[in-house]
């Protein structure tokens, strides 16, 4: 079971450095988002953010960044069994359900509401 | 650098200065505390609906598959429901940095275009803002992938 | 006789006639401190349409409807139909064109349109080419964010200095004879980008464009600030207006309390979250037909001079790194 105080606190830090990008950078947040994917993808080719999703549990897997991890960790653990093709067949092993969800329960919500504005 | 009008009395550089300087500056450390506050209590609900699945008999590395579809379920509802945006204005990226920041993008355009129809607008349209951090996502794991395949 | 002064700006004799005005607005700009101005409020953004783009539609309809039934005119007596708003190919406008089946001048000035389309239609009028015309813009606030910025339900912050486009639409018939207010002058806008590329700061971006079409009306007409009881821009907003007040300065010209914003006064900052103000076509479209027009009719005010201000940018201009260049035209109202 995982710590509260550890996945609000880094679940925090991450939400709060994206926070200061939005504020203090003239990125829009596709652009700041994208840049947390792409340093959850190299902190996962390290090997770092699985440490912290063991420390920090829902704070590390939560934020936008564990995407990138998954994406890495997919393909080089495909990789590492089938050799460099493993990168195409095993990238969306892990992501699949956060994509899947995200297509089937946008398409329902929008069959069912109409935008407020 | 197109030319000022004489009428103006002021340079190019002058007045970009002086744009520069009325440009309010955002309350940040309001934003910082409220994007904190909001990030770390939608990652203390995920680890409770994590938790929820552990105790059902999930181990834990299989419960984080089920709790990240519960909080885009829960982001997608929300969003359809009007209630997103109105959250995210106050909490700013404590809503946009997490999966449900993704969720809101990929529902609140498959929500705006479906006057255009299926396929011409929800089909066409749905990734219109996810679409960048899915291919950042992919080019980086496919770089990534290769060094550690090569080294 | 109605003839060119100075650079930019046109002096009419005899003036035409602002003979009527109509405006309707969403229920934001209902519950504004301008709320019991406006001819109509709706209740919601949809009006039982199917989608943002036919409600707007149905304003700018109903709008022009309201304009010709407050004085009797008939749809047979209109010249040409003048109108524009923000969405691509104006099609708000045209569609509202084919409805109407009036001989159609198709207009953009993005958040100008107000005075551009009067500037118009007084010099049709005045020129002897039109014995009546009928004026018209709108804005709808989902309709912009979606085609300008993002999908309406899209969890964005929105920084201090981003403004809210108003939902509302106006009308008003320009006529040979008539009744006042009428339509003295005119000064019609250069283009001017002074490299701002913030489209959250379009009030930076319209600035100079204001300042210099006041400025060149001031000095066609020789005319100061002071001539006119109130002076009011379109939606520079709570930014746009403080650079112009410091644009106009540099040249000796300073506006005291007669100068006012149309972006500013259309929403209660304490109430309603608007961040820096109102804008959009319907911004000055309905400020200016609604609540200064029974101004002037009631005697408040007897020379408004209205500076709508636009900017002429496109998302996808935006995308390619070009800043946003902005348009201001002026249109001097005297009893």
């Amino acid at each position: 079971m995982g710590s509260y105080l550890t996945a609000f606190l880094v679940g925090g830090l991450f939400c709060l450095i994206g926070q200061l990008l939005f504020d203090l950078t003239p990125f829009t947040p596709g652009h700041i988002l994208s840049g947390f994917v792409v340093a959850g993808g190299i902190l996962g080719g390290l090997g770092l953010y699985d440490k912290l999703i063991q420390f920090a549990g829902a704070g590390a897997s939560l934020p936008i960044s564990s995407f990138g991890n998954a994406l890495v960790k997919g393909a080089i653990s495909e990789a590492s069994r089938h050799g460099v093709i493993g990168i195409l067949t095993g990238m969306f092993e892990l992501t699949s359900t956060g994509i899947t969800a995200a297509i089937i329960f946008a398409f329902l919500t929008a069959l069912i509401f109409n935008p407020k504005g | 650098m197109p030319a000022v009008p004489e009428e103006l009395n002021i340079g190019y550089e002058e007045y970009r200065e002086l744009a520069e300087r009325e440009k309010p500056a955002p309350p940040l450390v309001r934003n910082a505390l409220t994007a904190f506050i909001s990030g770390g209590a939608i990652c203390v609900l995920g680890q409770a609906i994590q938790n929820g699945f552990i105790a059902l008999g999930l181990n834990p590395e299989d419960a984080a598959n089920p709790t990240v579809a519960a909080v885009i379920l829960l982001a997608s509802l929300l969003t359809g429901l009007g209630l997103f945006d109105r959250l995210a204005r106050f909490a700013g990226a404590g809503l946009a940095v997490p999966v449900t920041g993704f969720a809101n993008s990929v529902t609140s355009a498959a929500l705006e275009f479906k006057k255009e129809g299926l396929v011409l607008g929800i089909g066409s349209r749905m990734f219109s803002l996810a679409g960048t951090v899915i291919l950042f996502g992919v080019i980086t794991a496919f770089v990534v992938g290769l060094i550690s395949a090569i080294f | 006789m109605s003839q060119k002064a100075g650079r930019q700006s046109v002096l009419f004799d005899p003036p035409p006639y602002l003979t009527s005005a109509a405006t309707v607005v969403g229920p934001m700009e209902g519950r504004g401190p301008l709320g019991d101005d406006f001819d109509l409020v709706y209740r919601d953004l949809y009006i039982n349409q199917k989608s943002f783009e036919a409600a707007e539609r149905k304003m700018l309809q109903e709008a022009c409807s309201l304009a010709l039934e407050k004085r009797n005119i008939k749809l047979n007596d209109i010249d040409y139909f003048l109108a524009g708003d923000l969405l691509n190919q104006i099609t708000v406008s045209g569609y509202s064109a084919a409805e109407l089946g009036l001989p159609f001048f198709g207009l953009y000035g993005a958040c100008s349109t107000l005075t551009l389309a009067l500037s118009w239609g007084a010099m049709l009028v005045a020129g002897g080419f039109a014995q009546n015309v009928l004026a018209a813009t709108s804005s709808h606030n989902c309709c912009a964010e979606r085609q300008f910025r993002y999908p309406t339900e899209y969890g964005f912050q929105r920084p201090r200095q981003a403004q809210w486009t108003v939902t509302g639409a106006a009308a008003a018939v320009i006529s040979a004879a008539g009744e006042s207010p009428r339509i003295a002058a005119v000064t019609t806008g250069k283009v001017i980008d002074l490299g701002e590329k913030d489209a959250l700061n379009l009030g930076a971006a319209m600035a100079p464009a204001a300042a210099s079409t006041l400025i060149r009306h001031f000095l066609d007409l020789q005319r100061a600030p002071d001539y006119y009881d109130l002076i009011v821009t379109g939606d520079l907003g709570q930014i746009g207006s403080g650079i112009l007040r410091k644009l106009l300065a540099r040249s000796g010209y300073f506006m005291e309390e007669n100068y006012n914003d149309c972006g500013l006064m259309i929403y209660n900052p304490e109430l309603q979250q608007v961040e820096a103000g109102g804008s959009g076509c319907a911004c000055s479209g309905v400020v200016v037909l609604g609540h200064l027009y029974r101004r002037m009719k009631a005697g408040e005010l007897n020379r408004v001079l209205v500076v709508s201000t636009g900017a002429l940018h496109s998302p996808t201009t935006l995308g390619q790194g070009d800043s946003i260049p902005g348009v201001a035209h002026a249109v001097a109202l005297e009893i």
